[in-house]
């Protein structure tokens, strides 16, 4: 079983989310650490891209200010992050990204450094299962998930991408583009049901989500919660004391996942 | 009068070598999926083939002209100039010719929303053309930074009833107006299609605007059989995201003894870092859905891109022009903001034409090349619009102040 798989073995996940180099190198460092403080079972670090699609005005931001404090950001010193993060918790990482930036470093020397590192997977908004032949093999060789994204209007695309995905399964909540809402899509509990038909990896449902109650509704619908946008907010609004804060919110919210039942 | 019946290519993989794909976001993939079922249908049914004719000729006014530029020849001294005049379309640009076969494909998907991202605006307007023809809601997003200085296209897209959403983020500009765009559609797929507006993006958007926009040679090729009975040595047509050129070349790729040149803008030089010169000073890399060649930094970013005309001013190129400009079909030239205006005053004195700045960048090739070709030899370059939209600007760059 892969890494990122075991961490929802035993109980609901609480999954992350914040932007590299934002507001800087020690900034990232000290933030991912206080999430695993706090009890995160897995954080993913989004790699800043010049042009999030599939995010919303909240990453976007972050994003812009972490090129701006350093334009060229080379993949090198994000990596550099990690190794410094790497000194002080050995919680399960992933990256989020987008596939340019991974194929400009390589996807072979990319994937090598993920695994030196411990990194033990990559979310890729704009790699659908059409086009994840080219890195797939290269990724597996190096035994890098490949967590693939499924949405309300996957419709029959379902299964093969089910089949296809290790780690985990990134359930969208809804239709739309990253960024705090108070509605899902009413039928994610069939969505995760027809997942689960053809597959045992598990799944996270993330899109929206920055409640405690949402956390807990969605940890009951699927193996675990992913928060992004909250956590950039709180890393946006208290600067040097958000490793206190996000440690304090990272407590509340895995609290509200971890009471759900396994399955 | 050119009988047109549009051959619709044969490439149903969305790949050219290795170049376009569809790199979206999942949201969006099922919808690709039946936008692309739905064009390979409807590309071979009489229907709706006959339905593209007639607004073709009845609405846009095909075949344009290809007009022998003798003034030009005469002046440059070298190959005979002809130019296929896509400036006399309705909304006098080459812009019509895809958003009329698209807008078709969506009506009979079932689509009653176009959305459509547009730089200067001559997209947008055309959007907004065929929506208002079709009774469709439209709504186009627009860089904040295009939306104020090309204030006259944003009116008339609202004479023509569409939404304009200035776009905030990122650098404001095109690639950020697609940005958004992508986003909205990921909101709201069910009754809306996304109309792009050149040859890039996801497939089937590089296939269909290809098919749509190659009417252009199809009509070329034969206009010029019947006045000289010969092929053209060279075509030559501006790039931005590739949709004129592509168009313009479509009919004579396979024509190995057929020269094919795209003008990219080079906005200060192709070698500062205020260009737009995709090909030239770009690498590979994955942006918008296709792979293809983008001006970005090493890491992968994607570089903001400078010229001097709005509707060149793309930091990436469509698919296809990746693969020609790989495999040496095609070749891509720089032409400066200075030589581009330089060719808009030129062409305007000698044939009494004010073409859109855009396509005044080819203009500007043909200046240099047709004086070193034999007299005998023929070019064909694309006016891929009209220059009124230029005359304020242009006017601003040669330091002319005039009331707007
Ligand atoms: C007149 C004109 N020519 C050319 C272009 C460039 O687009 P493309 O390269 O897709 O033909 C534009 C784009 O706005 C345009 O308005």
């Amino acid at each position: 079983m892969s890494k990122i798989a075991e961490v929802f073995k035993n109980h609901k996940a609480f999954i992350p989310f914040i932007a590299a180099n934002d507001p800087d190198f020690q900034g990232t460092v000290n933030n991912v650490v206080a999430l695993a403080k706090g009890g995160a079972d897995l954080v993913e670090i989004g790699i800043p891209f010049s042009d999030p699609v599939a995010d919303g005005p909240v990453i976007q931001a972050a994003d812009i200010r972490a090129l701006k404090a350093d334009p060229d950001l080379p993949m090198d010193t994000i990596f550099d992050m990690v190794a410094e993060i790497r000194k002080q918790t050995a919680i399960p990482l992933a990256f989020l990204t987008y596939l340019n930036i991974v194929f400009q470093y390589g996807y072979e020397a990319f994937t090598k450094r993920c695994t030196e590192l411990g990194i033990d997977g990559l979310v890729i908004p704009d790699m659908p299962y059409e086009e994840r032949g080219e890195l797939a093999p290269i990724a597996a060789k190096h035994d890098v998930d490949l967590i693939p994204l499924v949405t309300p209007v996957s419709g029959d695309r379902i299964e093969k991408i089910a089949k296809a995905a290790t780690g985990f399964i990134y359930v969208v909540s809804s239709l739309g583009v990253t960024g705090e809402r108070s509605e899902f899509a009413n039928d994610l509990s069939d969505l995760v049901a027809r997942i689960r038909k053809v597959t045992d990896v598990p799944t996270a449902i993330g899109f929206g989500i920055h409640t405690a109650e949402q956390a807990a509704e969605m940890a009951q619908i699927a193996d675990g919660a992913i928060v992004g946008s909250a956590c950039v907010n709180i890393v946006a609004e208290y600067g040097e004391q958000a490793p206190t804060k996000l440690q304090d919110y990272t407590k509340q919210m895995k609290a509200a996942v971890v009471g759900n039942p396994v399955r | 009068m050119t009988e047109l019946n549009l051959k619709l290519s044969k490439n149903t993989t969305g790949r050219y070598g290795e170049y376009g794909g569809q790199y979206i976001p999942e949201t969006l993939m099922n919808e690709l999926d039946r936008m692309t079922k739905a064009y390979e249908h409807y590309k071979n049914d009489p229907e709706f083939k006959t339905e593209l004719h007639d607004l073709l000729v009845d609405y846009a006014n095909r075949p344009s002209l290809l007009y022998y530029a003798e003034r030009m020849t005469k002046d440059l001294g070298g190959a005979q100039i002809y130019l296929k005049r896509e400036d006399l379309n309705h909304t006098g640009a080459h812009k019509i010719n895809n958003v009329i076969g698209q807008a078709l494909l969506a009506k009979h998907m079932g689509k009653t929303r176009l959305i459509a991202e547009t730089g200067a605006g001559q997209h947008g307007v055309a959007t907004a053309t065929i929506a208002a023809y079709f009774g469709m809601e439209c709504e186009v997003f627009m860089g904040k930074k295009d939306t104020d200085r090309q204030r006259l296209n944003v009116y008339r897209m609202e004479l023509l009833g569409a939404k304009v959403h200035p776009v905030t983020s990122g650098s404001m500009v095109l690639k950020d107006a697609i940005n958004a765009a992508l986003q909205d559609w990921t909101k709201r797929v069910d009754d809306t299609f996304y109309l792009m507006g050149s040859a890039t993006g996801p497939h089937p958007y590089p296939l269909m605007v290809r098919d749509f926009q190659s009417v252009i040679s199809q009509e070329s090729k034969q206009q010029l059989q019947e006045k000289t009975g010969k092929l053209p040595d060279m075509v030559v047509a501006c790039v931005g995201g590739g949709s004129n050129a592509i168009g313009s070349f479509a009919n004579y790729i396979n024509e190995p003894s057929v020269q094919l040149v795209g003008a990219e803008a080079a906005g200060k030089g192709v070698e500062t870092e205020l260009t737009a010169a995709t090909v030239e000073r770009g690498s590979d890399g994955i942006f918008h859905g296709m792979k293809s060649m983008f001006l970005q930094n090493k890491t992968g970013q994607i570089k903001p891109v400078y010229s001097i005309s709005a509707g060149l001013d793309y930091p990436g190129v469509g698919p296809e022009h990746a693969y020609l400009a790989k495999t040496g079909r095609a070749k891509y030239v720089g032409i400066t903001d200075d030589e581009a205006v330089d060719a808009f005053e030129y062409i305007a004195k000698t044939e009494g034409i004010v073409a859109a700045i855009e396509s005044c960048h080819a203009v500007a090739y043909v200046q240099k090349i047709a004086p070193k070709m034999r007299k005998d030899q023929i070019i064909v370059c694309t006016l891929s619009g009209r220059g009124d939209k230029d005359v304020a600007s242009i006017a601003k760059y040669r330091g002319v102040d005039i009331d707007e």
